[in-house]
């Protein structure tokens, strides 16, 4: 479904992206783990065409997407939840959802906010509220509630277990694999919770400095003594 | 100040006397310190030599009056803060936001009871003042309608325009350049204006969309700058600093504003007064206000008017979300400039003269004040600090000098009562339980 081929990405001179090969299959949730500074955002935001690959093809259903706007990606079917969670904070929940059903044909607003509503309770209690005024998992909710707004068959997420607790970070990424399994909702996830986003994932790719060193299914990662020493020591917090 | 307040409500509820007592002293002494050059000494000229005036009762009357006021102030706070048992600092703030959030609730009812006073108004002002006080309403719409324009842009675009004059200036030599030489009418020339000077905002908006803050500001301000000075230097078309005069007067939809035949007054039967022409230029500029105000109402609940205020918060989320960010500040810069372009036309046919010296910097502050003092992004908060930036120092004129420095206070009070702006709080576009709910609504700090 989406095809990362060979993709190089600099910031000025510097390699951030050094040949990249990702591959997301349809119905699957993959996962790319790796530490502060590997890469992993500035591949979603390459992705995203911002900044935009200098070498390679990015391809989204068999269409070339490499050099596509970033505001023409949510009408291929693709939507982000970008890092740091991005919602607008002056604006209610009920508006921010909104903001995600702009692209969208208005017919499927209520029937799409019902659904947000009914993976994310929360979010229906606080219809209202100022996004500004939630606390972080809340507004992680509403990051990903948003994207979903637009009907995307593919759905990005960057971290969305950042600075949450827990018990959070189980209940969002319980959610994710409900509208997977659900919804057959394909899922990129970037992560540097390395073990529940392993657990979660059908497949796996581990990013250092740029580079892919190692893939395979998340099961398969999680048992790797490797992966385990670099990425999972520590605890399965 | 804080300490003793907090120390009055820790103790038990008696001890509230002394700290005021205490209070009002120190606030006495820095009266009689600032006071005493101030007010104390007063040197004339008598003649060649300088005479001290000492005026001790002044000086005794106002320590009186800081002692009383600061004690009754402190002794209440204190008496407060002791039966609330809380931070009085706190109570206070979020009752002021209820009061601004009351205002904004019932914006609705407000604003069509002050659009019916606005509409009475001609009508039931005594005849001896009516032609000032319709002049400066008029004045007072204009500054509104500026204010809506730019909150457009300001307020909900979120694009900060020192430069907005340099619109204003391109709908009046709009319409005075071509009523002057092919002498059609304001109501043809009206839309033209503000066309053209939708067309001067893309202009200004292309190179400027990738600057954000600071540096949109100081580019805009250069751009109001470029238009003025283009106006003073390119004599033979702008009249240079002379500037247009003779620019035909309105007309009642073709009908002048003439004496005798064929004029306004006879045509429909009343007897001539110069006052015609000047109410119609009223109920014009008003009815141009009220649409300004209802277009913004309505685009804030279209996706595009909605992709302002997101663009506002977020840029990235925005682009995330399949919002094009460069059509949305266009769009912002375009109608923003229209609405400033529709005021300068208007404006231009009501002073039958313009020159370069109406388009400086200044109006350009005078109108961001309005957005900024009025909290960016509401509708009524530009009517209040509009009414205050025109209407006060018009109040003041009889105090001369003193004028300016109440304005200056005025700017300086509202910026430490309310920070954010008269109206900060921002409504929401739309309400899903109308009563019951907004209890449980909770404000952004």
């Amino acid at each position: 479904m989406l095809e990362v081929r060979g993709v190089h990405t600099f910031y000025g001179q510097i390699e951030a992206l050094k040949g990249i090969d990702v591959t997301v299959n349809e119905g699957e949730i993959v996962t790319l783990i790796g530490s502060n500074g590997a890469g992993k955002t500035t591949l979603l935001m390459t992705i995203c065409g911002s900044p935009r690959a200098a070498k390679g093809t990015i391809t989204f259903e068999g269409r070339d997407i490499t050099r596509m706007p970033t505001h023409h990606l949510v009408g291929t079917g693709i939507a982000q939840s970008p890092e740091g969670r991005r919602i607008f904070p002056r604006m209610t929940v009920y508006e921010n959802l909104q903001m995600g059903a702009l692209r969208t044909d208005p017919k499927y607003f209520k029937q799409d906010l019902d659904m947000v509503y009914s993976l994310f309770p929360r979010l229906q209690e606080r219809q209202e509220q100022r996004g500004g005024t939630l606390s972080g998992g809340e507004q992680q909710m509403l990051a990903i509630g948003r994207a979903l707004m637009s009907r995307p068959r593919l759905l990005l997420l960057d971290e969305p277990s950042l600075g949450l607790a827990p018990m959070v970070v189980r209940q969002i990424f319980d959610v994710i694999k409900e509208i997977n399994r659900r919804d057959k909702m394909t899922v990129f996830l970037v992560e540097q919770n390395a073990f529940h986003a392993l657990k979660l994932a059908h497949r796996a790719y581990v990013m250092v400095n740029g580079v892919i060193t190692l893939q395979g299914s998340g099961q398969e990662l999680l048992a790797n003594p490797e992966i385990r020493a670099a990425y999972l020591e520590g605890g399965s917090h | 100040m804080t300490v003793q307040v907090k120390d009055t409500s820790a103790a038990t509820a008696p001890n509230v006397l002394f700290p005021a007592l205490k209070e009002a002293f120190i606030a006495s002494l820095l009266i009689v310190a600032l006071g005493l050059p101030l007010l104390g000494l007063k040197a004339d000229n008598q003649g060649p030599d300088l005479v001290l005036t000492k005026r001790w009762d002044l000086l005794g009357i106002a320590v009186a009056v800081m002692f009383v006021g600061r004690f009754v102030l402190a002794f209440l706070r204190g008496q407060k803060a002791a039966r609330q048992g809380g931070l009085p600092q706190e109570k206070k703030k979020s009752g002021d936001n209820s009061i601004a959030r009351l205002l904004n609730q019932n914006a609705k009812v407000l604003g069509l009871l002050g659009l019916l006073c606005a509409i009475l108004m001609p009508f039931v002002i005594p005849d001896a003042n009516a032609r000032y006080v319709i002049f400066i309403s008029t004045t007072f719409m204009i500054y509104i309608m500026l204010g809506w324009g730019l909150n457009i842009v300001v307020g909900l675009a979120g694009l900060l325009d020192l430069g907005y004059v340099a619109f204003y200036a391109v709908g009046a030599y709009s319409y005075a350049l071509i009523a002057t030489h092919f002498g059609w009418s304001f109501w043809i020339c009206l839309p033209l204006a503000g066309l053209f000077a939708a067309f001067f905002g893309v202009v200004l908006g292309f190179p400027v969309l990738r600057l954000r803050g600071d540096y949109l500001a100081i580019v805009t301000l250069g751009f109001g700058e470029i238009i003025r000075v283009i106006l003073i230097n390119w004599g033979p078309v702008t009249g240079g600093p002379n500037g247009i005069g003779g620019i035909p007067a309105i007309s009642f939809f073709g009908i002048e504003f003439s004496r005798g035949e064929g004029g306004f007054a006879s045509d429909f039967g009343l007897e001539y007064s110069s006052m015609h022409k000047i109410i119609f230029l009223y109920f014009v500029i008003l009815g141009m206000a009220v649409l300004t105000n209802l277009f913004t109402q309505r685009m804030r609940k279209l996706p595009a008017g909605r992709a302002w205020e997101a663009l506002r918060e977020d840029e990235i989320a925005c682009r995330s979300l399949g919002i094009n960010p460069t059509n949305i500040k266009l769009s912002a810069f375009a109608l923003g400039a229209m609405f400033g372009g529709f005021a300068g036309s208007f404006f231009s046919v009501r002073a039958g003269f313009i020159s370069p010296e109406s388009f400086t910097f200044i109006e350009s502050a005078v109108i961001l004040a309005i957005v900024v003092l009025g909290g960016m992004g509401s509708q009524m908060g530009v009517v209040m600090a509009a009414a205050l930036i025109v209407l006060l120092p018009e109040t003041f004129r009889q105090f001369a000098e003193y004028r300016m420095l109440a304005f200056g206070v005025a700017m300086v009070l509202i910026m430490v009562w309310r920070p954010r702006g008269l109206l900060a709080f921002r409504e929401p576009t739309i309400r899903l339980h109308p009563k019951d709910h907004q209890a449980s609504v909770k404000e952004a700090a």
